[in-house]
């Protein structure tokens, strides 16, 4: 079972609904597909056992073979390349990888080299393998480094994808392989507008999905009437708990240290168990 | 000495346009001759890069200046490359700007942004 863990809106609690529902399994690998800000590893602490960079490819030009045809200059969609007096400018953070202006250049002026832009680390917290992303400051794209992520996703296993905020490019990525998505939302109006986002996406890419509700008050929670009116399953509601805040600061996990955290997250493994059986 | 005018319209009475890379067209001056074109700028409708498939645009031009309200990094780059001087536009019309240009009332540019897309950067 492979379960992407997202919410529209950063903040709702995400990482902490990731990082308890892995230790909750008996056995399942954490994936944190946050790669702009992975913190997952603050509260799971992994043995690091490998450091694998990422790199993709970009273009490197021979103008001692390149006829000035602008072949490749032409064809860039993203304008990475422009052609001044003798010198081609290669523009690497708008180059979006595709290759194409190596196969058009007529003379084989155009090669690859590989560019790095982050690292994959893997380890592992106890019951839990830890796979996690980072993009380098400053890069544009932390798509190859989910890429890179999910095409390390062991076979077989119980994974938890702790996917990116937002609904864009690098969510996209993250949910790709899942078998389930878990929403995560917080009884603000921001939140709820940030879950309809990702209530559109998942929908959009015909996945089954429920929600959590996190930081309920006993008061209205405009998350909870956004699921009802929308007939969405709600798998559990976490309470609003300032024990909780202080846990979460200095990096412990709620289902390691309170039996009553444990049975939550259990439940709610249990209930996404059966709720992604189609 | 040919100088480029970003422009809204295809008048040299038209505003000045703020927009380097995403300016509907490029008025092309001749302060010798005293003669002008528009260039439809090409880079209007780009996925992203539109600074530098403009400067490129310029380049070819042969344009030895150009009169703006701003630059990005990587267009500024190519700009650079060919040698081609960037210049602080005045609010106004290209006339009032080659006027400008003409009598040494503008300044070199000097704040070159990073980019709108946080991708700016260029070559590192």
């Amino acid at each position: 079972m492979r379960i992407a863990v997202l919410s529209g809106k950063g903040g709702t609690g995400k990482t902490f609904v990731s990082v308890n529902l892995s230790c909750a399994a008996e056995h399942s690998v954490y994936v944190d597909c946050d790669v702009e800000e992975p913190n997952g590893c603050l509260f799971l602490k992994p043995e690091i056992s490998a450091r694998v960079p990422v790199t993709v490819p970009v273009p490197e030009v021979d103008m001692s073979k390149c006829i000035r045809c602008r072949k490749c200059v032409d064809f860039c969609k993203y304008n990475a390349l422009a052609l001044v007096k003798d010198k081609m400018l290669v523009f690497c953070e708008v180059c979006h990888s595709c290759g194409g202006c190596s196969l058009f250049c007529p003379v084989k002026a155009i090669t690859e080299k590989e560019r790095a832009i982050g690292t994959i680390e893997e380890g592992k917290s106890g019951n839990v393998k830890v796979l996690s992303g980072c993009l380098n400051t400053g890069e544009a794209s932390g798509v190859p480094i989910i890429k890179g992520l999910m095409n390390r996703l062991p076979k077989d296993s119980d994974i938890v994808i702790d996917c990116p905020p937002g609904s864009a490019c690098t969510v996209m990525e993250s949910i790709r392989e899942a078998d389930y998505c878990l929403l995560v939302a917080e009884p603000t109006l921001f939140g709820v507008h940030n879950l309809s986002m990702v209530y559109d996406l998942v929908r959009l890419f015909d996945k089954p999905f429920g929600v959590v509700l996190n930081k309920c008050l006993p008061e209205e929670n405009p998350a909870e009437e956004f699921c009802i009116e929308h007939r969405i399953k709600i798998l559990s509601k976490i309470p609003y708990d300032e024990g909780l805040g202080r846990l979460n600061s200095k990096g412990h996990i709620a289902v390691r240290e309170y039996k009553q955290y444990r049975e939550l997250f259990e439940e709610l493994l249990t209930a996404i168990n059966k709720e992604a059986v189609w | 000495m040919k100088v480029v005018v970003p422009v809204e319209a295809k008048s040299l009475d038209a505003p000045i346009c703020p927009s380097f890379g995403r300016t509907p067209i490029f008025a092309l001056i001749d302060t010798d001759s005293g003669t002008h074109k528009f260039l439809d700028n090409e880079a209007v409708t780009s996925h992203g890069g539109a600074g530098i498939k403009a400067a490129q645009m310029i380049v070819d031009s042969e344009a030895a200046a150009i009169v703006t309200c701003r630059c990005g990094e990587n267009a500024a780059q190519v700009l650079n490359a060919a040698g081609v001087k960037m210049y602080k536009a005045l609010n106004g019309s290209v006339n009032e700007n080659i006027a400008a240009f003409i009598n040494g009332k503008l300044p070199l540019l000097t704040d070159i942004h990073p980019g709108f897309h946080n991708h700016g950067g260029g070559n590192k």
